[in-house]
């Protein structure tokens, strides 16, 4: 589904990445974890073509991608609804797929809120709802589980679980449980590089 | 004391300038020097009531909205333009740079020579509007949140869809503060356009005339027309705005 070889990313002088290989087939669980800044959010951006490697290649076979960025990204004029409708194809006849996925998220009740009254874990929650929504065959999801309460991670992590069931899935974090739930590999960033931490 | 805002803004204030310019005048007391506000509305009654007046102000009317409307259209398009292409942006800046730079007198002098005097007012008004517009929106389009556009790339978004869902909402704040500002400004140009190349019809004729036989009334009549009508005109912009936000809210916007 999709394939790192000898990645490496520059912005300017600055080296982010460099020597990445990293395969990952159809199914198959990926988890990259790492300290802040270790390129972690740039392996996903190389995933979903939103930057060219500077060294390397990125094969990516993906026929539709479900992305939650790391900040929300919604868009302050829409509703919470019409902000996860608005990543679905269809216009108005999204909506209802757009009100599961927000009940998915436990956020049935915030349909016609507006992004500048949400908290930081609601609009977590709806920026997950959106591509969770998409139901796109590669799945990158960046640092899912930032600004979620304690008491809500576990209904989302079981949520992504689920959702992850057939579908290829990348997903970075700094927490070694969510990797573990989610991942059937993870890497872990070490000696200026990803390197396959352990098959669970 | 809040209670007292609204009055005060909206009618103290002009009340206040209403009784010194009353004032002013009871003090000069030579009606062709300063006439008062009475006097002036006495002549703008009496202007009403003949049926020239309408006309000519529809005409004067017409030439500026075409003109705000005309500059208003092509200042998003050339915006719109040079968002997509740098070769657009190199070419067109210096020459709307030069159009903004370029005193209005010097423009209807210019123009004059080009087209005939009934158009002129709107072409001056379009290329007084346009750069204004365009530098607008421009800013507008800049503004847009590189955040969202990638969501936009990531979920596939079409180039309509793009525009509908990102770029409209980014650019409306900077097109509407555009569109109040173009108001203010088509009034002056046009009406100045009008007294420079007097065409038949226009209050910038009357204007002219006014002062030629140093009707100082009429003058004042006359320029309370373009007032009122440049008011008029940005209250209906914005009920129209008001409008159009009150359907946003009530999810006419959906995506």
């Amino acid at each position: 589904m999709i394939d790192f070889d000898g990645v490496g990313l520059s912005y300017g002088e600055k080296p982010v990445l460099a020597g990445v290989t990293l395969h990952a087939a159809p199914g198959d669980r990926v988890a990259l974890m790492g300290p802040s800044g270790c390129g972690k959010t740039s392996l996903l951006r190389l995933a979903a073509g939103l930057v060219r490697p500077t060294a390397g290649t990125v094969t990516c076979r993906a026929k539709r991608l479900s992305y939650a960025f790391q900040e929300p990204r919604l868009m302050p004029w829409l509703t919470a609804a019409e902000n996860v409708a608005a990543g679905l194809d269809g216009g108005a006849a999204a909506m209802p797929d757009a009100l599961r996925w927000l009940e998915a998220v436990g956020l049935a009740g915030a349909a016609d809120t507006m992004p500048r009254e949400l908290s930081g874990g609601m609009a977590q929650r709806v920026n997950l709802a959106r591509a969770l929504a998409r139901e796109g065959d590669l799945l990158l999801l960046d640092e899912p589980l930032k600004e979620l309460d304690k008491a809500l991670r576990e209904d989302i992590l079981s949520l992504l679980d689920r959702c992850a069931v057939g579908r290829t899935l990348l997903v970075t974090t700094h927490d070694a449980h969510v990797a573990r739930a989610l991942a059937e590999r993870v890497y872990t960033f070490r000696d200026g590089t990803f390197q396959l931490e352990q098959d669970i | 004391m809040k209670g007292w805002r609204l009055p005060a803004k909206r009618i103290l204030a002009p009340a206040f300038w209403l009784g010194a310019w009353a004032l002013l005048a009871m003090a000069v007391d030579r009606e062709l020097l300063l006439p008062g506000p009475l006097a002036v509305a006495r002549r703008l009654v009496a202007l009403a009531g003949k049926g020239g007046f309408w006309r000519i102000t529809a005409v004067s009317l017409l030439r500026i909205l075409c003109g705000t409307a005309l500059g208003i259209l092509g200042g998003v398009l050339l915006a719109a333009g040079t968002n997509r292409s740098k070769l657009l942006e190199a070419l067109f800046s210096p020459l709307l740079a030069v159009i903004q730079a370029t005193p209005v007198a010097s423009f209807i002098l210019l123009v004059l020579i080009w087209v005939g005097r009934d158009i002129l007012p709107c072409v001056i008004v379009f290329l007084m509007v346009l750069p204004v517009v365009w530098s607008n929106v421009s800013a507008g389009l800049r503004s847009a949140d590189e955040g969202l556009l990638e969501l936009a790339r990531v979920c596939g978004f079409s180039r309509w869809k793009t525009t509908k869902l990102i770029y409209v909402p980014s650019v409306a704040p900077y097109f509407l503060s555009a569109c109040r500002a173009c108001l203010g400004l088509a009034w002056k140009s046009g009406v100045a356009a009008e007294v420079l190349t007097v065409p038949a019809r226009s209050i910038g004729r009357e204007l002219y005339e006014a002062k030629l036989y140093l009707n100082t009334a009429d003058l004042f009549a006359w320029t309370a027309v373009v007032v009122l009508c440049s008011l008029v005109i940005e209250n209906i912009l914005d009920a129209a705005i008001a409008q159009a936000g009150r359907h946003r809210r009530m999810g006419g916007g959906e995506a």
